[in-house]
């Protein structure tokens, strides 16, 4: 009885997307190990982080796809709200409006946003599916924009570009014109000589440091300096486990959070860093798998969107550590040390599965 | 048939899907390749590189401090500026034995008490691996010896450094500020501003005055090195650098001569004078008196000296000019006369007969007039020119406070004049909305009566009066008083001179003007409160005189200077602008405790006035030499008299 209603419990799972991410988040906590001087508070407190994502991941891939469509509407315009209340009565910390106090606790509803976007669309995408109209692209363009500009003037730039990313790869998959899609991104690389014109000295300074970090080496650089000196030195094979001179010796900032790639290259080399693009290349590959698998718009949508939007997590986050994208504070999946990351992710990995082990049982009429 | 074209619809939209998708699978692998690439480019291509500068204990980066910008007067003369000196720097967590090191290092050169009080007030307020000053201006024999000896001294260093020096000690320090230590506070406020980066090689930041006000232009852009290190922490190779970029130079609109003049005249005495130039703002002299050497803040003062000039009783460390708020007294009567007239209370054939005091309907109460046995007949100009009290407490009454206090505010009463550095007060009108707030209690007539000769409760400081002199004397045109006329770029040279910014142009009738104007005017003439200003001056004079009150008079008794304590005496204030018909020049003094303005404040604004209009010099030769380069250690104190 008990093992029938484990089987059922478990047969949701996908084996090939879990045993990639069990791989990936072993080699995780090791170098969180090395990281975090090899002491073990960090490393128990990830654990329990990661046992909540798990359960969290268990309990969404055993709810059907048709439940997440249906609360995809409230749940937005829950995290808009959230939103709105942030703007309004939010608790500032480090200049930036991004905290809901709740009394008990303190929320960040642009977290939230990360998911609820995506669903949203995608749930719109399907309502109109085979009416669809160029205004159809326009209304997306609303749901979209609208949460982004909220959390943009929080301001936390980071977040907004993130929460962006992953509402334009739901109304890319779901077939914007090629045309606009060129025709804006000229219409930005023309606009752009002019946008620069009209911001201030320190503005433009800010952008400068933004995209080359080596003009503000006292600042914003000397991270990219030092994670740089990690990585190369690293060489082919690493320093091996325990022994990255730059990670042990306080050189690399951020070294359990953003930055933890650069302890991981220092001390596992070419070698090592290859092998985790594999593993990651093999998460997003059966996550396209499953989205090209799916047998409605909602699920496809959706499934895509969390694909790329893991993707682009990736490798915004490694791009940086190795100094060829601007320093943006954007964790490592899986790999970076953190609850909310993992939170997200598990929600994600857990929608995946869902669309995966249900499209059989999808009504296709 | 639906079924087939929906299962149609249905396949052709998984179609569209899918390509998008490959689209997608296409910029992974695009990315990912070009991540492997950049990885292999780093850790193979140049890891020859990256290999020794992880093995070589990595590499530092070393900002470069940039050399703060000059402050002049607005000739030229320099007021503030940098020099290397050597000094003798320990890091506590680099030596042995603090104490031992200490010990030793004062045999072989002097290490004066003050020396270590300063060290120590420093170290409790660095961390352990900061490297702290124990011996500052070194001479080269000092240098040298210590060279020889450098082995013997782990974690004590010799080190170049710029240094800010005031060349004229005490002159001017209140407008000119210093610069001192970061502590705390600045940090937070330069990690709110973005400027942490910048600020890196800093120690110190400016604290007062125009040093505090233009800290961004003085400061300059910081440079940086990144070198190569070795075990020891020594600079091995420079691998790339940027140079920094000085400050920028600061031209102040203060004549410093006429500054010196001004602070020589008070020949001891407390008090505050400004000058401004009041067709255009320029502050001529800003001047706070006792006043101290900013050179003692800046290699972080020593308790002593700080005990000396925080307890003094004659606080030499507050701004007067600025912070000082006194009564205005009866400097406040030309702008109460202009007030009456430009209400219509007032008409120029009006007068009163003076029985040398003033009661209120219904009160058997006596205010006063200073003279007691009256004034006689006054009109509007003989009250100005004898400063009769009578005359404004019967205008006072007429007008209202609430009418009254509406037309003076625009001469700036009440409210700061916003001049280019930091600290001002705004000094007080009173009104009775501001009486029921601050004392819960309701307003009286009398308190309106004594407004009318400046009295009660009514505060201002001496940079308000002499902007609202210069006001006057600009015919009611308002220009925003400042300190410093120009900031010279220190790449280009480029020279921006700051606009005179006007702020409000009152539109007085030139009648009302004018009989305000000559009354003030008749003040240093023979009959006025201040004829000995004027005598043999050359150039028109107009001018008022003030007293303000100390401690308060009871009804029968009788004020006798001589009697009081001499901090108990009333202030002399001392209002003027010359040439009356052309005025190039308006002085605000108070001489704190100088009992009469035409006699202590008065003289002051003369010579001031005489250096500024006719280049004249006063006689006294120690005030006729060019203020010479000290450093005292501390200003002196006033004996203080006792009864």
């Amino acid at each position: 009885m008990i093992r029938q209603l484990i089987v059922r419990f478990i047969r949701h799972v996908d084996s090939v997307l879990l045993a990639t991410v069990l791989m990936v988040l072993v080699v995780a906590l090791m170098v969180l190990y090395s990281a975090s001087g090899q002491a073990l508070t960090k490393v128990n407190a990830q654990i329990v982080n990661i046992m909540i994502m798990m359960g969290v991941m268990l309990l969404v891939a055993n709810t059907q796809p048709q439940f997440i469509e249906r609360i995809a509407l409230p749940v937005y315009l829950f995290g808009l709200t959230l939103l709105l209340a942030v703007a309004l009565i939010g608790d500032i910390s480090h200049g930036a409006r991004r905290w809901l106090n709740l009394g008990v606790t303190k929320i960040q509803p642009s977290e939230l946003m990360k998911l609820a976007v995506p669903i949203m669309l995608s749930w719109y995408f399907s309502k109109r599916e085979s009416m669809l109209r160029t205004g159809d692209y326009l209304v997306a363009g609303v749901i979209l924009l609208v949460p982004v500009l909220l959390i943009a003037k929080q301001p936390d730039l980071g977040t907004a570009t993130l929460v962006f990313a992953s509402g334009f790869f739901v109304i890319f998959l779901a077939g914007l014109s090629w045309k606009f899609i060129f025709g804006s991104a000229i219409a930005f690389g023309a606009a752009l000589p002019i946008l620069w014109s009209m911001l201030h000295d320190y503005q433009r300074r800010r952008v400068e440091i933004l995209v080359d970090p080596s003009q503000d080496p006292l600042g914003a650089g000397y991270h990219i300096i030092q994670a740089t000196i990690a990585i190369g030195s690293g060489g082919m094979t690493g320093k091996g486990w325990l022994n990255g001179t730059q990670s042990q010796l306080d050189f690399v900032p951020e070294r359990t959070t953003d930055f933890i790639f650069a302890v991981f290259a220092e001390e596992f080399g070419l070698v090592g860093c290859c092998l985790l693009l594999l593993l990651f290349t093999i998460i997003i590959g059966r996550a396209f798998i499953i989205a090209s698998q799916a047998k409605n718009t909602f699920s496809r949508l959706l499934a895509g969107s969390i694909a790329a939007t893991f993707f682009t997590y990736c490798f915004v986050n490694m791009g940086m550590v190795s100094g060829i994208l601007p320093v943006v504070g954007i964790p490592l999946p899986l790999v970076s040390y953190g609850g909310t990351s993992l939170l997200t992710l598990g929600l994600s990995l857990g929608l995946l599965m869902s669309v995966q082990s249900h499209k059989r049982l999808v009504a296709t009429d | 048939m639906g079924y087939s074209t929906e299962l149609k619809n249905h396949q052709n939209e998984q179609h569209k899907f899918r390509v998008r998708l490959v689209f997608l699978v296409l910029a992974v692998i695009a990315a990912f390749s070009a991540l492997a690439g950049r990885f292999y480019f780093l850790q193979v291509y140049r890891y020859d590189y990256y290999q020794t500068l992880a093995e070589n204990n990595r590499i530092s980066i070393v900002p470069i401090t940039p050399n703060r910008g000059l402050i002049s007067d607005r000739n030229g003369i320099i007021l503030a500026h940098n020099f290397f000196v050597y000094t003798l720097e320990i890091t506590p967590s680099k030596t042995d034995d603090l104490q031992d090191t200490i010990e030793e290092l004062g045999q072989l050169v002097e290490v004066s008490p003050i020396d270590l009080k300063r060290f120590k007030k420093l170290r409790s307020q660095s961390h352990t691996f900061e490297s702290i000053p124990i011996r500052t201006h070194l001479n080269e024999y000092e240098a040298a010896k210590f060279a020889v000896n450098r082995f013997r001294f782990p974690g004590v260093e010799l080190k170049s450094r710029l240094f800010r020096h005031y060349p004229y000690g005490t002159l001017g320090t209140h407008a000119i500020g210093y610069i001192s230590r970061i502590n705390e506070n600045d940090l937070k406020q330069l990690k709110e501003n973005n400027q942490l980066s910048n600020y890196k090689g800093t120690e110190h930041i400016g604290k007062a005055g125009v040093e505090q006000a233009y800290e961004e232009q003085l400061h300059g852009i910081t440079g940086f090195q990144q070198v190569e290190i070795d075990a020891d922490g020594r600079a091995v190779r420079v691998l790339s650098s940027a140079s920094p970029t000085s400050g920028n130079n600061i031209v102040l609109s203060m004549d410093a001569k006429l500054q010196e003049i001004a602070e020589h005249e008070f020949a001891g005495r407390r008090g505050a004078l400004v000058a401004i130039q009041p067709k255009t703002g320029e502050v001529l002299a800003m001047a706070s008196m006792p006043s101290f050497d900013a050179n003692l803040f800046v290699d972080g003062i020593d308790y002593d000296n700080w005990n000396l000039l925080n307890n003094s009783l004659d606080k030499p460390l507050i701004n007067r000019s600025l912070k000082g708020i006194y009564p205005p007294g009866s400097t406040f009567k030309p702008f109460v006369a202009l007030a009456g007239l430009e209400s219509g209370k007032r008409q120029p054939p009006f007068a009163i007969s003076d029985p040398g005091y003033f009661m209120l309907p219904n009160s058997r109460h006596r205010y006063r007039d200073w003279k007691p046995s009256g004034h006689g007949a006054v009109d509007m100009r003989r009250a100005i020119t004898v400063s009769c009290d009578t005359f404004f407490y019967g205008l006072a009454m007429e007008l209202g406070i609430d009418r009254l206090t509406d037309f003076v505010r625009h001469f700036g009463f009440g409210e700061k004049t916003n001049i280019d550095i930091q600290g001002e007060l705004s000094g007080l009108l009173p009104t009775p909305a501001w009486k029921k707030k601050r004392f819960k209690q309701p307003w009286y007539m009398g308190e309106t009566v004594i407004v009318g000769i400046g009295q009660g409760y009514t505060l201002v400081t001496p940079m308000q009066l002499a902007h609202a002199t210069a006001m006057l004397a600009n015919s009611g045109k308002s220009i925003r008083p400042h300190l410093v006329n120009a900031i010279v770029n220190s790449k280009t040279n480029q020279v921006s001179l700051l606009p005179h910014a006007i702020a409000d142009q009152l539109n007085l009738s030139a009648n009302n003007l004018e009989i305000v104007k000559l009354g003030m005017m008749d003040v240093t003439q023979p009959g006025g409160t201040a004829a000995a200003i004027g005598t043999n001056a050359g150039y028109l004079i107009a001018a008022k005189t003030g007293t303000a009150q100390v401690v308060g008079i009871k009804q029968n008794e009788k004020y006798n200077e001589k009697l009081i304590n001499e901090r108990h005496r009333d202030h002399a204030w001392f209002i003027s602008y010359a040439p009356a018909e052309d005025p190039k020049i308006a002085v605000a003094v108070i001489v704190e405790n100088g009992s009469h303005g035409g006699s202590t404040a008065g003289p002051i604004a003369r010579k001031v006035m005489d250096y500024y209009l006719l280049g004249k010099v006063p006689v006294d030769p120690a005030a006729a030499a060019v203020p010479e380069v000290t450093i005292t250690n501390a200003p002196e104190v006033e004996e203080e008299p006792h009864d």
